[in-house]
């Protein structure tokens, strides 16, 4: 893989992997995995496997970052050492900051963070194995992981990513067509509402190429949404199913 | 002016509860006319309001609750406890001595200790507030036996049943005095460990069958089968 290829899709319109151009890499999400935490999720999308817990409402500690209105959303985005080829050292690095502050600020919108004044919700992501769009992944479970928490929420957040490569317009990029293709564009959206809260472009994209990018990603995400809403059904929905089996 | 769910229907965040004419109730918030969901429960609709039963929430202070919280800091006029909320309550140290509070006479630790237990009331809590806890009723104080056990603090309502009846039937069945912390704690005591087990094992099964019709009936007999179990084990 660490040899670029000369062509990232074929004469037949298949990309590396063998998708289609607006095809999604599979998807498995899960919900409740960590007993510790207070909501936790887990999402394996396509070669990403990505952990994501979240800690509060609880007390501000350091108390003086606490906000006398409001509930302050903390991110902590991470790669785990093994997560790529080459070990990554574990201290955070400057992308790693980045994108902690990109995913929070893509989640608080979703959050009602005035309920609940002077106190705090911690949201970790560990990122175990990475395969290109773990931002866009990392986002989908961070906001399972919150409801999960039973914190009040506007709308689950879900994103995905389109992008260019070998000049077509393509959903939900990984690794290598991220590495060598012309652009990527990251969507995080509330379907609910119809609300973009996470929006980005790396590359060169002609202005009709990006509407089309950010079209598809949407369409994306909402296909995402539905395996998302399972997810979380699928958790609470066990007990309801012991149930009526005793009945 | 529909309504989008059937009765007790499981509903994600952010999901359309009503259009039009509708209230939006607990757990759910209402935008351009509409209603949705904001945690994850069951919908009703009562009487235009729309509800939503949360199977996972935290507690949240309101004056006037029971709860039952651990001491986590002496301080220097009171203790700050943790009462499974948001927000740490405090319990001042005048509200615990019958007699006025003097630093210079009084030692706040041998009174209450750090994990201690405590059975209180809300006196007080706004946003800007941290709760205040008292102890000054009968009833209310430092914990001295039995047995404490978690749930979550929306399943509360469901532990005490229509008009108190399904813990009226734990309490008469097992023999055991049972404490209801709204924060979702609940303090067993009984004459007997194994009679504070049942009771325990009975609130255990509320928990995970809280959003069931006839539940009453089916603990009743739970609790009559553990018994006569438990006779048997006993007699062999």
């Amino acid at each position: 893989m660490n040899e670029k290829p000369e062509k990232l899709i074929d004469k037949k319109g298949c990309r590396l992997d063998g998708r289609k151009a607006d095809e999604l890499r599979p998807i498995k999400i899960e919900v409740g995995i960590l007993s510790n935490a207070d909501g936790s999720a887990y999402i394996e999308h396509g070669k990403n496997k990505i952990l994501a817990a979240a800690f509060g409402p609880r007390e501000m500690h350091p108390k003086h970052l606490s906000l006398p209105d409001r509930m302050v959303l903390r991110c902590r985005y991470h790669m785990a050492p093994f997560s790529v080829q080459e070990r990554k050292s574990p201290a955070p690095s400057r992308r790693e900051i980045e994108l902690s502050k990109v995913i929070r600020e893509s989640l608080e919108p979703s959050v009602f963070v005035e309920y609940y004044p002077r106190t705090g919700v911690d949201v970790f992501i560990e990122v175990l194995q990475a395969d290109g769009g773990t931002r866009c992944a990392a986002i989908t479970a961070a906001s399972l992981a919150l409801a999960d928490a039973g914190i009040p929420m506007r709308d689950l957040v879900v994103a995905c990513a389109a992008g260019k490569v070998d000049d077509t317009v393509v959903l939900d990029l990984f690794d290598t067509e991220d590495k060598v293709g012309t652009a990527d564009v990251p969507v995080a959206f509330m379907p609910n509402l119809n609300a973009v809260t996470l929006l980005q472009m790396d590359g060169n994209l002609a202005p009709e190429e990006f509407e089309k990018a950010l079209n598809m990603a949407i369409e994306g995400c909402r296909k995402i949404y539905e395996m998302q809403k399972e997810a979380l059904k699928t958790k609470y929905m066990l007990v309801k199913q012991e149930e009526e089996v005793e009945e | 002016m529909p309504t989008f769910f059937e009765n007790k229907q499981l509903v994600t965040p952010g999901e359309l509860l009503a259009e039009g004419d509708y209230l939006a109730g607990t757990n759910t918030y209402a935008e351009d006319n509409k209603i949705y969901a904001s945690r994850i429960g069951l919908a009703d609709c009562d009487n235009k309001r729309v509800n939503v039963v949360a199977l996972k929430a935290f507690y949240y202070p309101k004056i006037g609750d029971v709860v039952i919280g651990t001491v986590i800091e002496v301080g220097f006029n009171g203790w700050t406890v943790d009462i499974k909320s948001p927000y740490t309550a405090l319990l001042r140290a005048s509200d615990v001595l019958s007699r006025p509070f003097k630093p210079q006479n009084d030692e706040l630790s041998q009174v209450l200790n750090g994990g201690d237990l405590i059975v209180a009331k809300i006196a007080s809590y706004d946003r800007a507030h941290d709760p205040q806890l008292t102890v000054g009723e009968p009833g209310l104080g430092k914990i001295t036996r039995g047995q404490i056990m978690k749930v979550t603090p929306s399943k509360i309502p469901r532990v005490i049943g229509r008009k108190g009846s399904m813990i009226s039937t734990i309490k008469q069945e097992t023999g055991c005095q049972i404490i209801l912390g709204l924060n979702g704690v609940i303090l067993v005591t009984g004459k007997t460990l194994e009679d504070e087990d049942l009771a325990m094992a009975a609130i255990k099964k509320i928990e995970e069958e809280s959003h069931t019709s006839g539940l009453t009936d089916r603990i009743t007999k739970f609790l009559k089968e553990e018994k006569a179990k438990r006779e048997e084990n006993k007699n062999e």
